[in-house]
């Protein structure tokens, strides 16, 4: 079996962002980027089916600039086999993405495509169910866990209410959680080794697909600043205030 | 023409959130159509049509979509879809699940989680975790648009009747199956809804004294969170966690105790109405938006704050 895992450049999740004075987004030069975490967590499932012996080849894939790059060589370092970009200059939208996955999925026939459940950048929570859909396969989303069947994936996956269980026939879309795994750390030699595995580049305007972008980014601001109140001297005052101030209790 | 919404319900009644997403949508669009897909859920029908804002209910009883499966939701959502302009769900874990596959069917990008509306087109959405909000404009002539419930007051739910009319189910692709759904049990109120969160982080020091906190969340009739601290370091399960990762809270009180303030835990509950810290480091980031901090030693400050709420005649529940 094979599976194609896809990875996302993004703003480090520890980084404080900043929005930029004229509102035309975040602050990007000189902050510190890496793979949105719950990629990281689909490509750990998918390296540990691979070690499983249940399957034999995990690709992994980005669509951006040239630096996207640099977390495909992330995958490869902890045991993806190979790699592809796709080059892309500017912003594409979850439903254009999806759509270039659709055509590397139809060129590379994977039994899988494992992606993380949402970006941590735009928040869309798309990408993973639109490509299901585009291709007509079913989808587990928010998965926590997997059990990797002969022709079936059974999924546990994170909802509202608590815990939901699915199975569902291959091929098929897997959203990961941060619940799924612990992601492993690349070492050294392995960081080396993955700078010879192949790394296959296409360009996303020559895939023949539309990318026209629907959504127009009109502004984007920082959020209302919430005023620090007091400070209370005893929790008989705060009893108080929340009692009789603020009346909440 | 009009906008069509889909219900969230488990086939006997009509999940609370939906409420707030028909007030939403009310702003978008005045002819309301509510699709009510389940098995066995005429109830639920019935309840969507008492609520004033809504101008009709779409109800397909069928057992294809007893589980909502989005596989087979999502067929039948995008077929009725061709006589409206706006397509509107919840953004939690139903709506997510299958309005994209509808967007994609559609070929329309989908505007994920709104939390304002500015006109039928344009739109306010929380980005990075909420640390930055985008206004953006959907240039796609349908819209499928999701809706986050907790940033909207629900529609009132008595007092209108409008008319519910059958629809056919469609066909189901046959690729997936539900196999069970464990809710997670408590005679708690749930973290997402609840009217009052208290929440532990690593100043708790063990698993053990998170009884300092159930006690008093079983006075005040509040849900127990916990910071990403907490759970990682095995106080408390991750079903508890508030946070970028962890569940989005806005109650109408919240109170942080031992919980320094790292960005992760503050994109989780900054929007609470009152935000209670107790915390023993008078530097830490919580204070800053807290409403009311109490600077103190939690192992002290705690059994006291319950004391002081038996005091009290009444507690609002």
């Amino acid at each position: 079996m094979k599976i194609l895992v896809a990875v996302k450049r993004v703003i480090d999740y520890n980084v404080q962002i900043r929005v930029k004075e004229d509102g035309s987004g975040v602050h990007t030069d000189n902050v510190k980027m890496s793979t949105n975490p719950p990629d990281d967590n689909a490509v750990e499932e998918a390296v540990k089916l691979k070690e499983s012996g249940k399957v034999k080849e995990v690709v992994a894939i980005t669509i951006g600039e040239e630096k996207a790059q640099e977390t495909v060589r992330k995958a490869l370092a902890v045991g993806a086999d190979r790699g592809i970009h796709v080059k892309a200059d500017s912003y594409i939208e979850p439903l254009g993405v999806a759509k270039i996955l659709k055509k590397v999925v139809e060129k590379e026939k994977p039994d899988m495509v494992f992606l993380g459940k949402q970006a941590i950048d735009d928040d869309c929570n798309q990408t993973g169910q639109m490509l299901a859909a585009m291709l007509n396969w079913p989808q587990g989303t928010f998965s926590s866990k997997v059990n990797l069947k002969d022709k079936v994936i059974e999924i546990v996956r994170e909802i509202d209410e608590g815990l939901e269980t699915i199975e569902i026939n291959l091929p098929a879309v897997v959203t990961c959680d941060l619940r799924l795994n612990e992601p492993r750390y690349a070492s050294l030699p392995n960081i080396m080794k993955a700078k010879k595995k192949p790394m296959e580049q296409m360009v996303a305007k020559d895939l023949g697909v539309d990318l026209t972008n629907r959504i127009q980014q009109l502004k984007v601001e920082e959020p209302p600043k919430r005023k620090g109140g007091i400070k209370v001297s005893s929790v008989a005052e705060l009893v108080s205030k929340l009692k009789n101030e603020a009346k909440v209790i | 023409m009009s906008l069509l919404l889909i219900a969230e319900h488990d086939n006997s009644k009509l999940k609370v959130f939906t409420l707030n997403t028909i007030n939403a949508a009310s702003k978008i669009d005045g002819d309301i159509h509510v699709l009510v897909a389940g098995s066995g859920c005429e109830n639920v029908s019935k309840e969507v049509a008492a609520v004033p804002l809504v101008k009709k209910v779409l109800l397909c009883d069928s057992p294809n979509y007893k589980d909502y499966l989005p596989e087979n939701l999502a067929p039948l959502v995008t077929k009725l879809a061709e006589k409206y302009d706006q397509i509107v769900a919840s953004a939690n874990t139903f709506g997510k699940n299958f309005m994209p596959r509808v967007a994609a069917a559609l070929d329309v990008s989908q505007v994920s989680d709104v939390t304002k509306i500015n006109s039928a087109d344009t739109f306010v959405r929380p980005i990075y975790a909420g640390n930055a909000f985008a206004t953006v404009k959907s240039n796609d002539k349908k819209k499928c648009i999701t809706i986050r419930p907790t940033s909207f007051d629900p529609a009132p739910k008595t007092g209108g009747s409008a008319q519910i009319e059958k629809v056919e189910a469609v066909a189901v692709p046959n690729n997936s199956k539900f196999i069970k759904r464990e809710e997670t049990k408590s005679d708690r109120p749930e973290l997402g809804t609840a009217r009052v969160v208290i929440s532990g982080g690593r100043g708790m020091e063990s698993a053990d004294n998170f009884k300092l906190i159930t006690a008093i969340a079983d006075k005040l009739n509040a849900a127990v969170g916990a910071s990403r601290a907490a759970v990682d370091a095995g106080y408390i399960s991750n079903d508890h966690q508030v946070g970028q990762t962890g569940k989005v809270v806005v109650p109408d009180l919240y109170i942080a105790v031992g919980i320094s303030g790292a960005i992760q835990h503050l994109a989780g509950m900054k929007e609470s109405k009152i935000i209670v810290a107790i915390n023993k480091d008078g530097e830490a980031p919580i204070f800053s938006i807290a409403d009311y901090g109490l600077e103190a030693d939690l192992f002290k400050a705690l059994p006291e704050f319950l004391a002081e709420l038996n005091k009290l005649n009444t507690i609002q529940k």
